[in-house]
């Protein structure tokens, strides 16, 4: 794309809106909160069938869907579906946008989006796994006649999408991008396209994952890479800890509102950051460990540079993907010093948030574009926690236990997250106004 | 399981209030499932398999059409469980 382009303001992206639901908090208010107080959302897990898995612990979603959804909406959702919709309201409500983007006649005034301008964009690693191991429970225990009429449109992965898609009546497009723990960016990627290329004014996009079951928590620690910490749940996510021995499952969705910096400005809409660009790339080299050399994700991050015009000085901030395992972490703090060059990586701060809410697969590159998106509008970055004893390997700046503030100025920080399969997407956002 | 009109009517009430979220007492005769009581095709499915469980009957696909009102699956699942 050619920089004059780049500046037109119909193809300037904002984010107006911002929704979450994670293991550390219900709304985008009480994660942010818990993220800035270091808090950590694992804890052993009470249901009978942990007890015979190698981890017993995980960090599960902080408010129950049912606290906040109808129970009958509740059923025709896979869990995933759910996160994605109680997230998707609270951004969309937040953007400024009438529920259900309908007009009422209590609230005439209600501002709506043209259906055919509004796409939606929700992300899942791993689909309605939940739904799909139900229901061949129900199907081995009472027979194909009891397993539902819901199964499919509630375990296929571009459930969430769909199903928020209706409730708005989006008609622009709704799509699912799948890229394991790389989706939640890849759909604000997509995002950000979908408005560039024209397709959309407005686009609610994110990622959701509900796989704490026993089938995905015993396939994921055969794969050993699941922290085994499970004496100490909460200090089992250690990013760039010297201890550190795998991630720690999450579960929840974060999600959106993007729209063109025209459409925003036109209606007054507060403004939390620009998307100013994306970088994606892929490894081409293992379907499950990563590239050692870290050459694709320095790629992915000089790709998202470019995209949106940024000088490596103007980065001040990485939310890393930082998995807490022992090779990932490292790779790609080295990835982000090649990539910005001395200089410039020497003044940034690095964050890695799922020490504190785990690790959200496809929902956790759409939940960190939110605490990044926050951390550039406060000027405040969360910590990491649990670094107890530094890596020796580690050569950048890590914001631990308490939060930092950022510089002044139209500064820009990344968020990077990577996915099985060797998939990189890196997000660029720029501090707004 | 014999079963009143009554009964039935009760029992399919609570299982149309479970599945598709409608107050038991709007649950009526003369209620078409579809365009009174929002009732979609495949919630359809489940109100009748669930049906079929509670009042220990079959209702095989092809009748499940001819179920347009409350009181056609009424009288259906009372002869039936006859």
């Amino acid at each position: 794309m050619k920089s004059t382009e780049r500046n037109d303001a119909a193809r300037t992206v904002v984010v107006t809106g911002l929704g979450a639901t994670t293991p550390v908090g219900g709304d985008v208010a009480t994660t942010w909160s818990a993220l800035l107080a270091g808090t950590s959302g694992a804890r052993a897990l009470t249901e009978e069938w942990a007890a015979q898995l190698p981890v017993t612990f995980a960090a599960r979603i902080a408010v129950e869907p049912l606290e906040v959804m109808p129970k009958v909406e509740a059923r025709r959702l896979d869990r995933s579906g759910q996160f994605a919709m109680i997230a998707a309201r609270e951004a969309w409500l937040d953007a400024g946008y009438a529920a259900k983007n309908t007009a009422h006649e209590d609230a005439p005034d209600a501002l709506v989006v043209d259906p055919v301008r509004l796409g939606v964009v929700i992300a899942s690693g791993i689909g309605g796994v939940t739904t799909l191991l139900d229901a061949w429970d129900t199907f081995r225990e009472k027979g194909p006649r009891r397993v539902g009429p819901l199964t499919v449109p509630m375990l296929m992965p571009n459930s969430p999408a769909a199903n928020v898609g209706i409730e708005l009546g989006a008609r622009a497009g709704v799509h699912t991008p799948v890229s394991a723990c790389a989706s939640g960016a890849e759909a604000v990627a997509y995002g950000l396209e979908m408005i560039r290329s024209g397709r959309a004014d407005v686009v609610v996009c994110g990622g959701t994952e509900a796989a704490i079951h026993p089938l995905p928590m015993a396939a994921f620690a055969n794969m050993m890479a699941m922290s085994k910490r499970n004496d100490e749940p909460q200090r089992a996510s250690r990013p760039y800890d010297k201890g550190r021995d795998g991630f720690v499952m999450g579960e929840g969705a974060g999600v959106l509102v993007l729209e063109s910096a025209e459409y925003a400005a036109a209606r007054g809409a507060r403004v939390y950051a620009e998307v100013a660009g994306a970088g994606l790339s892929s490894d081409g080299h293992h379907i499950a460990q990563p590239e050692p050399t870290g050459r694709d994700i320095a790629r992915a991050m000089a790709l998202a540079l470019e995209d949106g015009a940024i000088e490596p000085q103007e980065v001040v901030h990485v939310n890393a993907h930082g998995t807490s395992t022992p090779a990932g972490d490292v790779t790609e703090l080295k990835a982000i010093r090649a990539t910005l060059g001395d200089a410039a990586a020497d003044k940034i701060t690095v964050t890695s948030t799922k020490s504190m809410t785990g690790h959200l697969l496809g929902g956790t590159g759409a939940v960190e574009s939110v605490a990044t998106v926050l951390a550039l509008y406060h000027r405040t970055a969360p910590p990491t926690i649990n670094v107890d004893d530094l890596d020796d390997e580690v050569d950048l700046d890590i914001i631990r236990d308490e939060p930092r503030a950022l510089p002044d100025g139209s500064v820009v920080a990344l968020n990077n997250s990577f996915g099985f399969g060797g998939h990189n997407v890196v997000v660029a956002f720029r501090r707004f106004g | 399981m014999a079963a009143s009109q009554e009964e039935v009517l009760t029992g399919l009430a609570d299982i149309v209030n479970e599945i598709a979220g409608v107050p038991q007492d709007e649950v009526e005769l003369d209620k078409s499932f579809i365009d009174d009581l929002d009732v979609d095709s495949l919630s359809m499915v489940e109100v009748v398999v669930a049906a079929e469980e509670k009042f220990e009957v079959k209702i095989p696909d092809d009748d499940v059409k001819g179920l347009k009102t409350v009181r056609d699956a009424v009288d259906y699942i009372v002869k039936a469980a006859a």
